[in-house]
């Protein structure tokens, strides 16, 4: 039984909707007047963010504190990680802390599944290098559900660079596993070579997708990719692929727009449009608390799969 | 521990059993049952000759591998010549050659002198410096070539391996060069541009990994280039460990034109895909990847019918905190000396692609006629005793804390593996007897 | 990824799935009732007919001891505390003529032995618009036993309001308390021993009303 979180692909379509429904219930909580829950109390969860991410851990560890488990934040600055200590050298230091979760970000690719063959405690993967963003496809999917009603037979579109982006690679996976129908949109050149065997369809044409798009969600791309010859310019970039209002105005009236953040303005998606009424993008915060709640109750509240 | 041997009912190439004496330093005869006063005559001491009872063990002359990390100078907390030459030893080799990667590099004479030194010194096998082609391996500058050539280790095979020599020109004036001392340039092909931060084969696996990925082309294009180079000069062309289907079918076309070009393939990139990566254990990172079952397939039909030339293990040795990592900051390489003739005998002779006359040809002839080496790779009464005795009935799980390197790092830990190395032969001397070091 | 969560919840409750089977195999003769184990199957102690006589008088002991639920809000504990509270509020509405608010306040995250078992799916809590501050709480469940839901429910209403009372209904009261609770209004005294085993079956979950008492693993464990 797998007791870590580290890919989307590791949850079944039961997995996945339970983690969904029970934040649903979770969801409630920002409306009491106490909004602590007594259930992971004497748990400990360790954030160990490699890289910044002042959202992400912030969200976990709310998620963390309103179960009423206790916080440790190990961020890469300063910390004996900045000094060079080894991937290994700190999980055996959480070991001896009794670690219960470890919530860890990355930049390398894997990092999550390594730390879990040298703790005992549950591996939460919070973002692996290009590899997987678990939890935020389950708040993507979260926030589509709570503003579309479904996802079984829901078109989402996911446009930018999916070549190096974690959040591409989970929700992919997990919209697939949902019922969802996904199609990538990207030059060729931010696609990974074998996309083909995705469980997804690629287009390179934005303003084709986006008629046939319930959810469009927009991918950051960074300025150092055009360094790297993935594409000629950002002029030329934005105007192929970024979502203007021109753009915002194809999408069905349904339509939401997501971006995982943080967002270029002006580059992939405008102004205009991150601050419209179809975005989602406020609401996915306190969202995310929830979501995250949700999946450390799972992992932590009950007997767990420890041997 | 020279004198006379007779091995008795070894069975050489695979073939009907022989008795096999040496004398010395030589292989004396093999035939069915050599007659006893023969065994006198040849006895070179008063009380006889020592006996070896071989009966079932398949015999081959002494494997030669062209394409050896023994990490000393510089890296002794990885492997020295001696712990590299005791697992050569183990693995049934009587001669490496050992790549110039080291610190500081092997691009002089003094330095490959100081290598070939310290392989005499430990006296288990015979150590064959590789010099680098250009100083430093920073793609420049040439290496004294000729200095490394006329020195006491004799350097015939040159290599910058871990690098690419990309720069065409530089690849071509290298290939010209060493025609004056018939040397032979090994290249190690890729195209650095195109692998920049490359992690595994670019494919499926890098795709759902998030890794860099390593495109097939990258290599492909340089051995391309490289065998028309070779071509264009009239020189030798190596291809070190080449890992996919398009380099075989490149090689193939190459060699159908009569071009001097040469190949090698691994252990591992003969028996391993790309899917081990999946858990991102880096005792699978190499360089180049491992790739698809069909590259794994084509490299096993290439040194069928002989377009691969040998297996080369490309042993490389890396310290646990070198491997005991993220994927991404881990080194690359894996051990290999120890497992590459029960991997051989897993990946070809198991499935009848090669027979054991087959195994003898490409792990110890040809690779002693490209590394241009003399005395080893051939299994002949008046030639050095330079031989392997190997079982190969046991099937046993691979252990790399019982193995002689210094390093862990091989990706067939937990494999259940065929054969065992029961007895090496370094002109005449043992080095290895009943499986274990005997000197 | 997950272990697999026990929806079904509690420890005495079981799906109906097992109930509703045994109802199937009432229509088909063909059909094994599961509930027939041994020789001697689960008991009905409790009927239709005397399960709404119960909630009836239990509205009534409401509407008296809190002088016309002026401020009563009644909630459920799922799953079957849901459908009775249900039931009691239409009951009360039909005396006295408004609505009396009623929802549901799930305590999973509350409980006591949440580490014996891999971690249970949540039901779902609603508290009606007006909240439970300064109102008198009935909390409303099937069985009344060992009083643990119980306590962990008082911990949940403290985190939602200040109550200026909690009470407690219950169908069925089966003894053996392992805390100090005791609930007001009580549907029926059924004294046990704790190798037997209670099964309340409503219609709104299991398609029928009844009140079952086996041993366990003859009223399906």
């Amino acid at each position: 039984m797998n007791r870590h979180l580290i890919s989307a692909g590791d949850l079944s379509l039961d997995d996945a909707l339970l983690i969904l429904d029970t934040a649903d219930e979770l969801a409630h909580m920002a409306e009491r007047p106490v909004k602590k829950l007594p259930t992971l109390r004497g748990r400990t969860v360790v954030n160990l963010f490699y890289e910044d991410s002042t959202r992400t851990r912030i969200s976990f560890e709310a998620a963390a504190k309103r179960l009423s488990a206790d916080v440790i934040n190990f961020s890469a600055k300063g910390s004996s990680v900045a000094k060079g200590e080894s991937l290994k050298d700190t999980a055996l230091t959480l070991e001896a802390m009794g670690a219960d979760a470890v919530v860890i970000r990355h930049s390398a690719s894997g990092a999550p599944r390594r730390l879990a063959g040298w703790v005992r405690g549950s591996v939460v993967n919070a973002g692996d290098g290009a590899h997987e963003h678990p939890t935020q496809a389950l708040v993507d999917a979260f926030t589509m559900r709570r503003r579309l009603g479904r996802l079984d037979g829901l078109r989402v579109t996911i446009v930018g660079d999916v070549l190096h982006s974690r959040v591409a690679r989970s929700n992919v996976l997990l919209l697939s596993t949902l019922g969802a129908e996904v199609t990538l949109v990207a030059p060729p050149t931010l696609l990974p070579v074998a996309v083909g065997g995705w469980p997804c369809s690629v287009c390179y044409d934005l303003d084709v997708a986006l008629p046939k798009a319930d959810v469009v969600m927009m991918l950051r791309v960074q300025q150092e990719r055009m360094n790297a010859a993935y594409f000629p310019s950002v002029r030329e970039y934005s105007r192929r692929y970024g979502l203007d209002a021109a753009r915002m105005a194809l999408l069905p009236d349904h339509g939401i727009v997501m971006h995982p953040g943080p967002m270029n303005r002006g580059v992939e998606i405008a102004a205009e449009v991150a601050d419209s009424g179809r975005s989602t993008i406020v609401e996915q915060v306190a969202n995310g608390v929830s979501v995250r709640m949700a999946v450390l109750y799972l992992l932590l509240g009950g007997s767990g799969a420890q041997q | 521990m020279t004198g006379t041997w007779l091995i008795r009912g070894a069975r050489p190439l695979g073939g009907d059993p022989a008795d096999v004496l040496i004398c010395g330093e030589m292989i004396l005869g093999i035939g069915a049952k050599l007659d006893a006063p023969a065994v006198r005559r040849g006895s070179q001491r008063a009380d006889g000759a020592q006996s070896l009872d071989a009966d079932g063990l398949i015999m081959l002359p002494g494997l030669v591998d062209l394409h050896t990390h023994l990490r000393e100078p510089g890296r002794e907390d990885a492997e020295t010549v001696s712990t590299g030459t005791a697992a050569a030893a183990l693995g049934g080799f009587t001669a490496v050659h050992a790549m110039a990667n080291t610190d500081p590099v092997a691009d002089t004479a003094g330095v490959v002198e100081q290598i070939w030194r310290l392989g005499r010194q430990a006296g288990r096998c015979d150590v064959r410096p590789v010099g680098a082609v250009t100083v430093g391996l920073a793609g420049s500058r040439l290496a004294e070539l000729g200095a490394m050539a006329d020195s006491a280790a004799r350097v015939r095979v040159f290599s910058d391996d871990g690098r690419c020599v990309h720069d065409a020109v530089l690849m071509r004036r290298a290939l010209e060069y060493v025609r004056a001392f018939d040397g032979v340039i090994a290249q190690h092909a890729q195209e650095p541009r195109l692998t920049h931060g490359a992690q595994v084969n670019e494919g499926e696996i890098s795709g759902r990994l998030g890794l860099t990925g390593w495109p097939a082309v990258a290599e492909e294009a340089i051995i391309a280039r490289d065998c028309l180079l070779a071509a264009h000069v009239g020189s030798a062309l190596h291809a070190c460990h080449v890992s996919t289907a398009g380099s075989v079918e490149i090689i193939r076309w190459a060699k159908s034109k009569g071009w001097q070009v040469t190949a090698e393939a691994t252990p591992h990139h003969l028996l391993l895909t790309e899917q081990l990566a999946a858990g991102y254990d880096p005792v699978f990172k190499v360089n180049p990847p491992l790739r698809t079952a069909e590259d794994v397939q084509a490299l096993r039909v290439g040194l069928s019918d002989g377009t691969i030339d040998c297996v080369a293990t490309d042993h490389a040795p890396h310290p646990l905190e070198d491997k005991e990592t993220e994927w991404e900051a881990a080194a690359f390489g894996m051990t290999g000396l120890e497992t590459a003739l029960s991997v051989v005998h897993e990946a070809l002779v198991e499935p009848g692609l090669l027979d054991w006359a087959g195994v003898a040809d490409r792990m110890s002839t040809r690779p002693a006629v490209i590394g241009r080496l003399s005395g080893h790779g051939r299994l002949l009464p008046g030639e050095p005793a330079n031989l392997v005795l190997y079982d190969p009935s046991p099937r046993d799980v691979i252990d790399p804390g019982a193995q002689a390197s210094k390093s862990r790092n091989s990706p067939f830990a937990g494999m259940v593996l065929p054969g065992r190395v029961v007895a090496t032969f370094l002109r005449g001397k043992p080095t290895v007897l009943d499986g274990k070091l005997a000197w | 990824m997950m272990p697999a969560a026990d929806r079904a919840g509690r420890d005495q409750h079981a799906a109906g799935a097992a109930a509703s089977a045994a109802e199937g195999s009432r229509r088909d003769p063909t059909r094994r009732d599961p509930t027939r184990r041994g020789e001697s199957p689960a008991k009905a102690v409790l009927e239709p007919a005397e399960i709404n006589r119960a909630l009836t008088r239990i509205a009534h002991e409401i509407l008296e001891r809190t002088s016309g639920a002026d401020d009563v809000v009644l909630l459920g504990i799922p799953t079957r505390g849901v459908p009775l509270a249900r039931r009691l509020a239409e009951r009360l509405e039909q005396v006295e003529g408004r609505t009396i608010p009623a929802g549901s306040l799930d305590i999973t995250m509350y409980r006591d032995d949440l580490r014996m078992r891999p971690a249970r799916a949540l039901g779902h809590t609603e508290v009606p618009a007006d909240g439970i501050d300064d109102r008198i709480v009935v909390l409303v469940d099937d069985v009344l036993y060992s009083g643990r839901t119980v306590r962990a429910a008082l911990d949940a209403l403290g985190d939602i309001g200040r109550p200026r009372a909690v009470e407690l209904a219950v169908l069925v009261d089966r003894g053996h308390r392992e805390l100090p609770i005791r609930a007001d209004y009580v549907g029926k005294n059924l004294p046990t021993s704790q190798r037997e085993v209670v099964r309340v079956l409503l219609a709104e979950v299991d398609g029928r009303d009844t009140v079952l008492l086996g041993e366990a693993g003859r009223v399906n464990s």
